[in-house]
């Protein structure tokens, strides 16, 4: 079964109490967005993390995307908050 | 040369210049990250995304060379728990013209800022945590360097 890798990071890793996990791999017409809908769904550390999608920003095989962006085959999907390095 | 090292060690910045220097365009410049103190802040933590940060700076870093004639850039962005006065990040250019290492230095310090995957946590003394949140004019002043 093709599965498909979540990753989070900073307060959304936090919140989530997790830094990664496998899910099924959802419809290819699924965008990032809904991936996200569909996570915060679950409620608690989810929720919290999730609930509000402006506050996020998204990765798909490493490649920074918009959050309407297609997940299609992808491997890996990262949510954040938006980067602060420098 | 173009050399971009995302590391947890400090660095040399006397070194990484000289080996700038030693390209014999005539002009470097460089701009060093230094963790400020102040409010009580004992320590800033670097989260990022390993799987993601070497290729991303690598493309900010071929989006430069593109747009300026540069002979060598240098990038290295720490990670891990950083105390105030300690190195963050030290971006270096060489060039033959003042104007392209000057410009190509603060186009990378600023796409650093808004577009490579690093996340800051400050510690404050005792034991208060807090995400550093992204500034909107980080986004603004790398935005600029679109046209």
């Amino acid at each position: 079964m093709a599965m498909l890798s979540i990753v989070y990071f900073a307060w959304v890793r936090e919140a989530i109490g997790r830094d990664e996990e496998q899910i099924e791999r959802p419809d290819p017409g699924m965008t990032v967005a809904d991936l996200v809908a569909m996570l915060a769904a679950r409620g608690d550390g989810y929720a919290e993390a999730l609930g509000d999608p402006a506050r996020l920003r998204a990765a798909v095989d490493q490649r920074f995307v918009p959050m309407d962006s297609l997940i299609g085959a992808a491997k890996e999907v990262a949510l954040f908050p938006p980067v602060t390095g420098g | 040369m173009k050399r971009v090292a995302i590391q947890a060690d400090d660095f040399d910045v006397g070194g990484e210049l000289a080996a700038l220097e030693a390209l014999g365009g005539g002009g470097v410049a460089s701009f060093t990250g230094v963790v400020r103190g102040g409010d009580g802040l004992v320590a800033l933590e670097l989260e990022h995304y390993p799987a993601m940060t070497q290729a991303q700076v690598g493309r900010i870093v071929d989006e430069a060379m593109g747009r300026w004639p540069l002979l060598g850039v240098r990038v290295i962005h720490r990670f891990g728990r950083l105390e105030p006065g300690a190195r963050i990040v030290f971006v270096g250019t060489a060039s033959r013209h003042r104007t392209a290492a000057l410009e190509s230095c603060a186009f990378l310090i600023d796409w650093l800022k808004s577009d490579a995957p690093f996340w800051k946590k400050e510690h404050f003394a005792g034991g208060a945590t807090q995400w550093v949140a992204a500034r909107d004019e980080d986004a603004v002043k790398a935005q600029g360097w679109d046209s």
